[in-house]
């Protein structure tokens, strides 16, 4: 049974790790400025993490098989423990993890202690069951205001998320069932939900933030690549969360111009 | 404080009711909570069978089910994490080896608080018959996760199950949080005042300590899961607002139906809740949980690879303070399930770096077990196999931890199937390991008979490898950007690319399940038929080992023990035997 379980043990830990190192199933590609950062952090966590995996299992496997009872067996060494042992080895973990945890800070303080930049695109989201909205204030640069009462989610965009299209600044507002951001340029993002929460995941932009009902909430990213970009809905909804989900389209600023400008133009 | 019991003259009760129905005594109430926990245990696997099939063949025509819709799937998945979740990872290692063994294993002739325990077990039960019980009512079982975020769960309207079900599901835990109360102070109660005379704090087993510091967690855990699922139904079903805002529109609906207990059949408008503060009421709860769930198998497998090492277990002291950091941090470390969830980022700083820290205990912990495992003499029976098993994946499913506990790092894997690898690895299957692990050790204790080796080692085999091969594809998925509760993967086209690997999940676990049959058949075959078990038939140290099998009405057969040595005195030079009973009389100069 010691060397079943030592071959059982390390071929579980050698198929494991084959997966992780062949990066057979593997982040996608990133496309945001902090995909980079992020992606690194993620090596070299997996790194520190993966020796300490393979060790573990390693030394488990083998004590175990090596240690085996038998007739020749060597007798037991009575002892109960090693202080300075475990001093060492508490060190040692506790300024791994915690120094990996603060190398990894600054991003994230980067990314949500500071307000987007004021050049940044304003796009609202929308979550509902089950379907997401995007909203472009327009000109005038001011969401116009919505109101449940208003919303009809059979007669979609506009009148899905509830516009008051009575309201001035709401006149040249543009929703969308699309995203369509430019490349290159920061995305001020607005994050609400009219039932029950949902979240906003797109993982080449490595970037995921949950809509909640009663809350606008504000997040900023920067696309770094043209190209269409799948997003899912990842906080459970209701019956038709696997289905919720749409699509991101980088495109070029002059694109993105004259898209938004093609929608404007179809308001009037 | 560790004063000679009083010898109560227990005369064991007459009549089956009182007996075996209505017992008193702790250890038909540790195998009635066991027995719960393992029907609980095979109703839970048998959903998971039926959604791992619904996940690969969305259209399968399931005999007596039929086809299962997005929103069935659901209700599976609700069901299954809650039943596992509260009614076989806390009920078996905590209540049903925590009540047969704690008291014997600290030498006294039952629990502080008897009839305390029989009303915890019974209370229990009635929690799990009204769960189940959603399954049969109007609508159906809930389909808001075992987590139950608001306002889903906090509103009928937001999809089937969310009416009478849903109710019933919050009801059902209410009832099993003060079920976990009553037991909690029995336990604490029992170790402050029961122990023998000689059994100091330092000489309790590690799966005493465990029992004890869990019940601590329960009582100061279950308590605000108490509260919080009170709440939820004031806004269900009386219209309060504690976590449901105002401006929400249902598909359609401006105002919100009675929850299925409401004394109102009007409709309510919701004004100013916070969703967010459902996640934080569940989270204080749910954190400690997972430790609830995990502790008892940590001590288990303390107690067992010093055991079956014939090896003092490495570092006993370290052990429990690590126990009690663990204890502790636990309740700091909750909102690192929100990273995402719109909460202060800046909180997320704080939150992340106590997580860390609690990472340190556990690691300390499996250095403590490789270090028990060195130069000692490894009989690898099967208890010991399943405890050799617990520390393996506990090491796999504790280095996912590390990844999530990054904020950044948390931003592509939160919500994803990495989690979903993460918890079942380190808290599903370790814990059952566990739980595995104990009942093949004190299964001749109990019912005075062996079970059958052979049987065991090859359970143990598939169940390992079984394990991996469901639970380590989870983690390559979840870096895909597999996103977790996702009734199929047929709409979004990246995940599509992601389904043979799914598939292969799927046979893993039917093969996995299969397996648990020869538990199952080794379990009852062994009641009537193992070989007859001799007082101490794996030569351990602990108390329950120096009485009687099955132990006597009063354990000790109206002898109170008096304790000389530490729990895990093996291979003691000079000593006669390669163990000291903690019963011994103090020859030999040890711990
Ligand atoms: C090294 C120690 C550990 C660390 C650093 C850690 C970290 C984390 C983090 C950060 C999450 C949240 C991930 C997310 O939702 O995005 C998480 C989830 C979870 N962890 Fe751990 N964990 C550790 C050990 C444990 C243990 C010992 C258990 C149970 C015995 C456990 C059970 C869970 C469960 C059940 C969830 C997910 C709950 C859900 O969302 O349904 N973890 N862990
Ligand atoms: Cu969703
Ligand atoms: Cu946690």
């Amino acid at each position: 049974m010691g060397l079943a379980l030592l071959v059982v043990i390390w071929l579980i830990t050698f198929v494991s790790t084959y997966f992780f190192i062949a990066k057979t199933w593997w982040l996608p590609h990133g496309a945001s400025t902090s995909a980079a950062f992020i992606d690194g952090q993620f090596t070299l966590t997996f790194i520190l993490m993966g020796i300490v995996f393979v060790a573990a299992q390693l030394a488990l496997g083998y004590l175990v098989w090596k240690f085996r009872d038998r007739p020749e067996a060597a007798p037991v060494e009575y002892s109960h423990g090693n202080t300075r042992l475990e001093v060492i080895w508490t060190t040692l973990t506790a300024i791994l993890f915690i120094g990996l945890n603060l190398m990894g800070s600054r991003v994230w303080a980067n990314e949500r202690f500071a307000p987007a930049s004021p050049g940044a695109v304003q796009v609202e989201v929308t979550g509902m069951q089950f379907a997401w909205y995007f909203r472009y204030p327009g000109p005038d640069g001011k969401y116009g205001p919505t109101s449940a009462k208003l919303m009809d989610a059979s007669a979609g965009s506009e009148a899905a998320i509830g516009l008051d299209t009575g309201d001035p600044s709401a006149k040249d507002d543009v929703v969308a069932g699309v995203m369509y951001v430019p490349v290159g340029r920061q995305v001020d993002l607005t994050l609400r939900a009219v039932d029950v929460i949902h979240s906003f995941f797109v993982p080449s932009f490595r970037f995921k933030q949950d809509a909640v009902p009663g809350l606008a909430i504000h997040m900023h990213f920067t696309p770094t690549e043209i190209g269409d970009y799948e997003m899912a809905c990842a906080e459970l909804c209701g019956l038709g969360h696997y289905k919720m989900h749409g699509m991101v389209k980088v495109v070029s600023q002059q694109d993105f111009d004259s898209w938004l400008a093609a929608r404007e133009a179809e308001k009037q | 404080m560790a004063t000679t019991a009083p010898v109560h003259v227990h005369a064991a009760p007459q009549g089956f009711i009182r007996r075996y129905v209505f017992s008193l005594d702790h250890k038909v109430i540790g195998i009635q909570y066991y027995f719960l926990a393992l029907a609980a245990v095979f109703v839970g696997m048998f959903l998971s069978l039926l959604m791992r099939i619904h996940l690969v063949w969305p259209t399968a025509q399931i005999p007596l089910f039929g086809e299962i819709k997005p929103e069935t799937y659901l209700t599976l998945l609700t069901m299954h994490g809650t039943i596992m979740v509260f009614f076989v990872l806390t009920t078996a290692p905590q209540s049903g080896f925590g009540n047969y063994f704690l008291p014997i294993q600290i030498g006294a002739p039952d629990m502080a608080f008897p009839v305390l325990n029989m009303l915890s077990f019974w209370t229990t039960f009635v929690a799990f018959v009204v769960m189940i019980a959603a399954f049969f009512v109007a609508g159906g079982a809930p389909l808001h996760g075992w987590t139950g975020y608001a306002p889903l769960s906090a509103v009928p309207n937001s999809g089937p199950g969310e009416a009478l079900g849903a109710d019933l599901w919050i009801v059902s835990i209410a009832i099993f949080c003060i079920a976990s109360l009553m037991g909690a102070l029995n336990f604490i109660t029992t170790v402050l005042d029961l122990r023998a005379k000689g059994m100091t704090m330092m000489r309790m087993p590690l799966t005493v300590w465990a029992w004890f510091i869990t019940a601590i967690l329960g009582l100061l855990a279950f308590g605000v899961l108490l509260s919080a699922g009170i709440l939820l139904l004031m806004d269900r079903n009386l219209g309060t607002s504690f976590f449901v805002p105002g401006g929400l529109n249902f598909t359609g609906q401006l105002t919100v139906t009675p929850g299925g207990l409401s004394p109102s059949t009007t409709n309510f408008t919701h004004h100013g809740g916070s969703p967010l503060l459902w996640q934080h009421l569940f989270w204080f709860f749910g954190h400690p949980e997972v430790y609830i769930a995990i502790l008892p198998g940590m001590g288990v497998a303390s107690q067992l690879l010093s055991t079956f090492s014939r090896k003092p277990i490495f570092g006993y002291k370290a052990m429990v303070y690590a126990i009690m950091a663990i204890g502790i941090l636990g309740f700091v470390v909750w909102g690192h399930h929100m990273f995402m969830s719109g909460m202060s980022p800046y909180s997320a700083f704080a939150f992340s770096i106590m997580t860390m820290c609690i990472g340190v205990p556990s690691a300390i912990k499996t250095f403590n077990w490789l270090g028990t495992l060195w130069h000692g003499r490894i009989r690898l029976q099967t208890p010991m196999l399943f405890a050799i098993g617990f520390v393996s994946l506990f090491v796999s499913g504790g280095l996912s931890g590390p990844f999530l506990a990054q904020p950044v790092l948390d931003i592509p894997l939160h919500d994803t199937y990495f989690v979903v690898g993460h918890f079942h690895l380190i808290m599903g299957v370790a814990a059952i390991f566990g739980i595995f692990a104990g009942t093949y050790y004190w299964f001749p204790k109990m019912f005075g008979r062996m079970m059958n080796e052979r049987l065991g080692q090859i359970h143990f085999l598939i169940t390992l490898l079984g394990t991996y091969a469901i639970f380590m594809p989870m983690h390559y998925l979840g870096l895909a950007g597999q996103t977790r509760r996702y009734s199929q993967f047929t709409e979004v086209a990246y995940q599509t690319k992601l389904v043979p690997l799914q598939t292969f999940m799927t046979y893993a676990a039917l093969i996995t399940i299969a397996a648990q049959f020869l538990f199952l058949i080794n379990l009852f075959w062994s009641m009537r038929k193992g070989a007859k078990a001799s007082d101490n038939p794996w030569e351990s140290t602990t108390l329950e080992w120096s009485t009687a099998t099955p132990p006597p009405h009063d354990n000790f057969g109206g002898q109170t023990p008096v304790v000389s040595h530490g729990p895990y005195e093996y291979s003691v030079p000079g000593a006669p035997r390669d163990f000291i009973m903690q019963t011994d009389p103090a020859t030999t100069a040890t711990h």
